[in-house]
């Protein structure tokens, strides 16, 4: 007594089910303490940090080649309700590995205040794929007690610097949904009768996040690292609003989900345009991924954005009013979404299928307009020279 | 005088201590562990603290313990190539004190004490000595020669001088009535270093961006606003101006920022190297680190330690260059405190002192003359993280009533990876008047000229544009189509800069002349051709117009591009006689 939350940690931990407060859920035994861990968990010494650079294959094109995962990242999903962010929050947690190792990912799974029924969703597929074996989950429903959600990702932190510092695992932590975890931050404030900040949310919701989201990252001397990846629904698809703002400002890039997309029926339907991943320059290129990678990629990203935003024109004056330029670039956009972005739930394209697909579609724009690609990149890589 | 208090109520980082006799402003000793905390409020004996550390697991009843002393900083050779975090506390000595995680109650010295460093005195014995006056020097890095002064308010008639090896707590000077004084001094961060006036800022601080040095240029001693949604290319920027601006000096703060980019700044500046001296970045940098998840109190504190220490070194007469990465984050470090101390809020849930404590910072930038007749300049450089990108919200109002340099990241320029992503149609600088005649004497007589054409140029485009909009660009007569041309060159070739990029990151400002000039002399030429008849198709398509504008990623370009502007002008000049 007298002292604050403590988590019991061991490898043990691994496979097991817990619920928001770390008691078992799964029926299991109690976990048997290596040692007693403080939830609150201690903030890395800035100076003691390592520079992440090793690139993370997750599968998904559309986040390999144009925001690219690192390990030690927090990079977050931007969703809303009704879009497939799960699934595309699982395809990450079965596929993400590191290019040319055989390492893999302890997954540590953070439900806040989900429904039961996605929760038995997320369980089912994690037993299905086997992952659940190598998977720790802490999970608070959606009539779990509101104060129990502050815990729950701290528990789940907490097992995770045990498992990556302590016990040199690789660890992937995923959460959902941040949103309820805020709006419980925002219950409790409301309860301690503190003064609103925006929205109702406490003003220290920025503190609050940091110290969730900075718990990601790899330190000197220890061969582990945290990975995040947290997922927030925008209240009302607006991505202004407080909680994807305040992330956004914290975490490391977003991946941004798009209904537009969606209901285009492209899964994933990823908007690669408000997308962005920070530390992607730090891990793409000859060592990691592949000599052209950035130079593609940023290619892709201009050919696309100039596609769609003719759409807009095409939309007042017609197809013809556009010159040979404009009318490649438009069918560019279209092609994108639809082979590029689109793939299905199970298919795990390795980073050179992406980057040659990439090719593939560009070939259909004419090189001279092609302005971002470095010559050399073409004549190597264009399939035109391929041949 | 009874110096010790009793802890009676504690909320986050604010603790009320009662039976305290304490001023304000006093430093304390909370708890058992002794945290470092700072008396904000008193009411009778009653103290309210803010601690710059973690409070969990802290318990009413334990002791607090008034130091007497006010929150300062240490000042003296040492000071670069240090990381310190928001109470100057570096965070290499802390990692071997608590390992990677850091922990709570652990004091560290801002710099090496036992350190020795040659001291070459500049005074001798019978000299009278005033407050800030020079006594001697030390070289402290390959570049920075560091002025040790007497203590603004102290001196004297000089009784001993020393010189040689010392460290920095020796006695190097003593004076007649007795008092005597070492190479480092404290001074309190909430108190601006006096000096003897401030000159009008007329020499621009040369960044090495097109965009900011051409356009929308900075002087030295002036405060520019950076604000910006995120993922705009605030941070970027903010580094960028950190390696390459020509100030003698950096300090950097990172303020509730994100810890992987300050790792990122500490792998990358030992390795760079300063385009003005050839010598590393590090030699020249102070850096404070206080990211998003250490102690509130301490970010609050963080851009006070930081502007002391480039006031120092402005003191001995050098151009220093602060960047506050992000004031937003010093701001709701307030407003957290505020509302701790259940404070009337203002706007927002902001304190309504919000704005004046802004201005008193920037404030503390300028180009002055100092108490020793040095002239030296503070510039100071704030990013603002407004929510949602709404610069209407009150710290972005507060910075902009303040500062004379707008830079407005854009998010749309940002996703169109057009970067660095400032918007030229909003963005603003009031310092062009005063600094023409320097760009006119040093860089060319044109150069204002220049510079009011070209955003002249890009004026016209945006308003062309909604025309294009409606009706598509071939719908324009041809001389607005070239226009939109030259615009298009003006962006892609001139305002893009790529920051990452070995060659253009960084460029000089009289290339930057010439590349402007080299846009211009295109728009010239493609019209006398076009009114000879070519066409605009083939003008604009001219090949060594794409070598030009390529050949700015390639090494040496200040000395081919004269050739290639030559060979562009021939080869839409015979686009005529094609025709």
């Amino acid at each position: 007594m007298g002292d604050v939350f403590k988590l019991p940690v061991s490898t043990d931990l691994i496979g097991r089910i817990l619920d928001g407060a770390g008691r078992p859920r799964d029926g299991g035994p109690d976990i048997v303490a290596d040692e007693k861990a403080d939830i609150i968990g201690a903030a890395i010494n800035p100076y003691s940090r390592r520079s992440p650079h090793d690139f993370i294959q997750t599968g998904i094109s559309a986040i390999d080649c144009c925001t690219s995962l690192v390990r030690g990242q927090k990079l977050p999903i931007f969703s809303a309700s009704g879009l497939p962010h799960n699934d595309i929050a699982l395809q990450i947690a079965r596929q993400a590995k590191l290019t040319g190792s055989d390492e893999e990912f302890i997954v540590v799974f953070c439900a806040m205040g989900i429904t039961a029924e996605e929760y038995n969703f997320f369980r089912a597929d994690l037993e299905r794929t086997g992952a659940l074996e190598n998977a720790v989950l802490f999970v608070n429903l959606a009539d779990d007690p509101a104060v129990e959600r502050i815990i729950t990702p701290r528990l789940a932190l907490t097992a995770a610097e045990y498992l990556a510092f302590e016990k040199d695992y690789h660890v992937l932590v995923i959460y959902t949904d941040m949103t309820n975890y805020c709006d419980a931050l925002r219950q409790i404030g409301a309860a301690r009768e503190e003064v609103p900040g925006r929205r109702g949310y406490p003003g220290y919701m920025y503190t609050d996040l940091a110290m969730l989201y900075e718990r990601a990252g790899l330190v000197k001397g220890k061969k582990g690292s945290i990975t995040q990846f947290p997922i927030l629904t925008m209240p009302g698809d607006d991505i202004t609003h407080p909680i994807p703002d305040l992330s956004g400002y914290i975490t490391e890039g977003q991946i941004v989900i798009s209904r537009e997309l969606h209901q285009q029926g492209i899964y994933p339907p990823i908007n690669v345009l408000p997308s962005l991943s920070r530390l992607m320059g730090s891990c793409i290129g000859e060592k990691t991924t592949r000599e052209d990678h950035k130079s593609v990629s940023d290619q892709m990203y201009a050919a696309y954005a100039q596609g769609r935003e003719l759409r807009g024109l095409v939309a007042i004056v017609g197809e013809d009013a556009l010159n040979e330029r404009d009318k490649q670039l438009l069918e560019f956009s279209g092609v994108f979404e639809d082979k590029f972005l689109r793939q299905s739930r199970d298919e795990n394209r390795s980073i050179e299928e992406t980057l040659d697909l990439c090719w593939t579609l560009m070939a259909r724009i004419d090189t001279k307009y092609l302005v971002r690609l470095d010559q050399k990149w073409i004549d190597k890589y264009h399939p035109e020279n391929r041949k | 005088m009874k110096n010790e208090g009793l802890i009676y109520r504690i909320s986050g980082p604010v603790v009320t201590a009662i039976d305290m006799k304490a001023a304000m402003y006093d430093v304390v000793r909370v708890g058992t562990e002794g945290l470092m905390g700072e008396v904000i409020e008193l009411h009778g004996d009653k103290a309210v603290i803010q601690v710059y550390e973690d409070t969990s697991g802290i318990r009413p009843g334990e002791i607090v313990i008034n130091t007497g002393e006010t929150l300062s900083v240490s000042l003296g050779p040492g000071l670069l190539t240090q990381i310190y975090d928001g109470i100057q506390r570096p965070l290499p000595t802390l990692e071997k004190e608590m390992g990677v995680f850091l922990t709570r109650g652990v004091d560290a010295d801002a710099f090496d004490l036992e350190k020795i460093w040659t001291f070459e005195p500049q005074v001798s014995v019978g000299d009278t000595i005033v407050g800030g006056q020079v006594v001697g020097h030390v070289q402290e890095t390959d570049t920075i020669v560091h002025k040790i002064m007497a203590v603004p308010g102290a001196g004297g008639v000089v009784k001993s001088i020393e010189s040689g090896d010392f460290n920095v707590t020796q006695t190097i000077c003593t004076f007649e009535d007795g008092s005597d004084m070492q190479m480092m001094q404290k001074w309190p961060v909430r108190t601006p270093r006096p000096y003897q006036q401030k000159y009008p800022p007329v020499i621009p601080l040369i960044t090495g961006m097109r965009i900011l040095d051409f356009l929308f240029p900075l002087a030295k001693g002036g405060a520019a606003g950076i604000p910006g949604p995120f993922g705009s290319g605030k941070t970027v920027t903010q580094q960028s101006l950190a390696k390459y601006s020509d100030a003698q000096l950096v300090v950097y703060i990172g303020c509730g920022e994100r810890g992987n980019e300050m790792t990122e700044v500490l792998d990358e500046f030992p390795h760079l190297i300063d385009p003005n001296t050839g010598k590393p970045l590090m030699e020249r940098t102070v850096m404070i680190a206080n990211t998003s998840n250490m102690p509130v109190a301490a970010r609050e504190a963080s851009v006070y330690t930081g502007i002391t220490i480039a006031e120092y070194y402005r003191d001995m007469g050098y151009d220093v260059a602060l960047m506050a990465d992000s004031t937003s984050r010093w701001a709701e470090a307030m407003r957290e405190i505020s509302s701790r101390l259940e404070e009337m809020p203002g706007e927002e849930g902001y304190p309504a002192y919000l704005s004046t404590r802004i201005a008193e910072f920037y404030e503390r930038a300028g180009r002055v003359e100092t108490l020793n007749g040095e002239d030296g300049s503070i510039t100071v450089i704030g990013a603002v993280s407004p929510p949602g990108g709404d610069i209407s919200e009150p710290v972005s109002q507060g910075t902009l009533r303040i500062v004379k340099v707008f830079w407005g990241l854009d998010a749309g320029l940002a996703r169109q990876r057009h970067f660095p992503a400032i918007n030229w149609l909003n963005s603003y600088s009031l310092y062009p008047q005063s600094l023409d005649q320097w760009f006119r004497d040093n860089i060319a007589q044109d150069f204002p000229e220049i510079r009011t054409e070209l955003s002249g140029l890009l004026q016209i485009e945006s308003e062309l544009q909604e025309i294009v909009q409606l009706v598509g660009s071939d719908a324009l007569p041809v001389d607005q189509q070239l226009t939109l041309e030259v615009a298009r060159m003006i962006r892609e070739y001139f305002l893009q800069q790529n920051g990452f990029h070995e060659v253009d990151a960084y460029c000089d400002i009289n290339l930057q002349y010439k590349m402007a000039k080299a846009i211009l002399a295109f728009q010239e030429s493609a019209k006398s051709a076009m009114a000879s008849g070519s066409q605009l198709g083939d003008v604009v398509n001219v090949p060594s117009r794409s070598d030009l504008m390529r050949g700015r990623l390639n090494k040496g370009y200040i000395d081919t591009i004269d050739d290639m502007v030559k060979t562009m002008l021939a080869e839409i000049a015979a686009t005529v006689e094609e025709n």
